[in-house]
């Protein structure tokens, strides 16, 4: 179906599945119960999910499949963003533009860049791009001040041409991002007893997108194209010496991914139209590396996990302070409460940091394959199980990953 | 004429000579050894060959057209594969994907984008990547890593993978090295069989003298990074210069 084999067809229909289903399985507790602050299931929140996973997903195409580890992916995503906001100063509101001009800009950006840094390999080409990526911040950050408005952040203004646009609304406001008159902000909520669940346009935008560009990752991993970027990974030399050459073919990877990137920051200016140059920092290109190792690098779907459990841990945990704890605890003796309290508060709040570094170590000790390798042994542990249970052959049929 | 012409090669590696006026010319459909004591340059001379190094002079003639400045990849393209020491293959690709990549490589040249077509649509590729697997014996080891492979069915799908290529020249640099002795028989068979099965040239470099002397119509001997002699099997056995380099002493009277 759709080009793909049983199996991975079966897989774009799950993610499309969650994509769709998201606003109900990512709010499972009543608005007012105490467990409501655990929901992501909130507009702002469920773009960044796909959104990164868009990120991630391009990010994979380069680490994962061709073994080129970039520390420099987040200069894509502000190129497409600053490109983006461009467009709505000077074009129109539509998205559509937005997105195809970030995406193109930013694929230009990456040929530039990938065709200097994949000179060199391993740790060689991790430092130039992150060196790459440090330049661009900086000359976002100041000297390209005309272009990016410095440290305030490049927004939208009153004073803009928009020449297909307005320039105005007709009450005086800064006119919305839309997709031919659908505003992305514009958000439906559905009561249903005490749940609220939120259904917003432009979460729903991303997330077609996304899928979108999930498929294309798929066909990417299983054609000859695919081959070759893992051949790269597993033996360079003894690619050169069957006749291919490796250096268009990571350089490819580089702006396929760079544009993937691009993509996803056009995406975030399109949600809410303002770049700032603290997303090309290299920590927002740190932030990729961990998504994708994180959830499985190599794997198709890994990223995707990864992506979503560290933007809800940014997102949640970090939402959770004090005085939400000591109602959790409340039921403790006084001493006791406020030892608990002090002890687990270093781990919330501010310092979800502290949690997510624990867990990515847990992670990469124990799960090498990331999290996609967790939910494959978990699943194998109880495919095992009722193997023993029903012996009659039914259960042979899983072929060796 | 042979089909590789090596005249006048000389490489330095700073005050070290390599190669001294190294000449050499290896017929067409031959199996032609290349023998040498450690330090004698044969592994310098196989990586003037193939691109790895670019000697400081001389030439290097594969079918009447030089292989001197052009990248790995060039020269394969031209014919030429080489079997390393170590097999150098695609450790974590299964053995049917590392097959496909050398019938990829010959159909589609040295850089196509064919990001949207699946592999499972290239049947003409994937048919020829599994008659090669069948004509190799590895057919019932096609969805194995190729990494979890014995250090024979390595030897033997690196050898398979050059010939996917069609080369007319396979250059092979020690095959047998760190082999059992029934491994090496076997890889001695094949090798046979591949040159009673198809119109190649073979270059070998090998210090095993019993597969030497089983294969080889032709042996060049290295000594010092000149030639020392070169002749028919039956005639380097016995000869002075050959027993002079390989045990490193004149016998003094």
């Amino acid at each position: 179906m759709l080009g793909l084999d049983k199996k991975d067809f079966t897989l774009l229909l799950v993610v499309a599945a969650l994509v769709l289903l998201a606003p109900f399985i990512l709010n499972p507790f009543p608005a007012d119960s105490a467990m409501a602050q655990f929901n992501a299931g909130y507009p702002d929140l469920m773009q960044r999910f796909v959104i990164f996973g868009i990120f991630a997903i391009g990010f994979n195409i380069l680490f994962g499949l061709t073994g080129y580890l970039s520390f420099g992916h987040a200069a894509f995503l502000g190129v497409g963003s600053y490109s983006a906001v461009w467009m709505f100063k000077l074009l129109s509101m539509n998205v559509i533009p937005a997105i195809i001009l970030a995406v193109i800009v930013s694929g230009v950006f990456a040929l530039v860049i990938g065709f200097v840094s994949l000179r060199r390999t391993g740790i060689y080409f991790s430092i130039l791009t992150l060196a790459f990526a440090q330049m661009s911040f900086n000359l976002a950050y100041s000297v390209l001040t005309p272009i990016t408005n410095g440290e305030t952040g490049l927004q939208i203004t009153l004073n803009d041409p928009r020449i297909l646009g307005v320039s105005a609304t007709a009450e005086g406001g800064i006119p919305v991002t839309n997709l031919f008159g659908l505003e992305m902000r514009g958000t439906e909520v559905l009561n249903i007893g005490p749940w609220a669940f939120q259904f917003n346009n432009g979460y729903y935008l991303c997330g077609v997108i996304m899928l979108i560009a999930f498929y294309i990752s798929i066909r990417i991993f299983r054609s000859p194209f695919g081959l070759m970027l893992r051949a790269i990974k597993a033996n360079k030399t003894r690619l050169n010496y069957t006749g291919l050459n490796t250096r268009p073919y990571a350089l490819a990877a580089f702006v396929i991914s760079g544009m993937y990137a691009g993509l996803a920051g056009g995406l975030l200016a399109s949600m809410d139209p303002l770049a700032g140059a603290e997303r090309m920092q290299w920590t927002a290109s740190g932030e990729v590396v961990l998504m994708t190792i994180l959830g499985g690098a190599g794997t198709l779907i890994g990223p995707v996990v990864g992506a979503g459990f560290i933007k809800y841990f940014e997102n949640i945990f970090s939402k959770i302070n004090e005085s939400v704890l000591h109602g959790w605890f409340s039921f403790l003796p006084e001493g006791m409460e406020n030892g608990v309290v002090w002890v687990t508060e270093h781990f919330v709040g501010p310092g979800w940091h502290l949690t997510l570094g624990l867990l990515f170590m847990l992670v990469v000790t124990f799960l090498p394959g990331g999290l996609v390798e967790g939910g494959q042994k978990l699943a194998g542990l109880f495919r095992r199980k009722s193997k023993s249970e029903a012996p009659d052959g039914a259960a042979q049929k899983h072929p060796a990953e | 004429m042979g089909i590789l012409e090596i005249k006048n090669v000389n490489k330095r590696f700073g005050g070290l000579k390599a190669l001294t006026d190294v000449n050499l010319s290896v017929a067409e459909n031959t199996v032609h050894a290349i023998i040498g004591p450690n330090g004698a340059g044969k592994s310098t001379l196989l990586n003037c060959l193939v691109g790895k190094l670019i000697p400081d002079t001389g030439s290097v003639m594969f079918d009447g057209q030089s292989v001197l400045g052009r990248t790995p990849y060039e020269i394969n393209q031209m014919g030429i594969s080489r079997v390393f020491q170590t097999p150098e293959i695609f450790g974590e690709l299964t053995v049917m994907e590392n097959m496909m990549i050398p019938c990829f490589a010959k159909r589609d040249g040295s850089f196509e984008l064919n990001a949207i077509t699946s592999i499972a649509s290239q049947k003409d590729v994937r048919e020829k990547a599994e008659h090669m697997l069948e004509s190799m014996n590895l057919a019932e080891k096609r969805n194995m890593h190729a990494a979890s492979m014995s250090r024979g069915d390595k030897r033997r799908l690196e050898i398979a993978m050059c010939l996917a290529q069609e080369p007319r020249l396979l250059l092979l640099d020690e095959p047998t090295a760190g082999m059992a002795r029934a491994d090496t028989n076997n890889t001695i068979d094949l090798l046979k069989q591949i040159k009673a099965e198809r119109d190649i040239t073979i270059a070998i470099i090998e210090h095993d003298m019993h597969v030497v002397f089983s294969l080889a119509e032709r042996i060049t001997v290295l000594a010092q990074g000149t030639p020392l002699v070169e002749d028919i099997p039956a005639n380097i056995k016995g000869h002075p210069k050959v027993r002079e380099a390989y045990l490193g002493e004149t016998q003094v009277a």
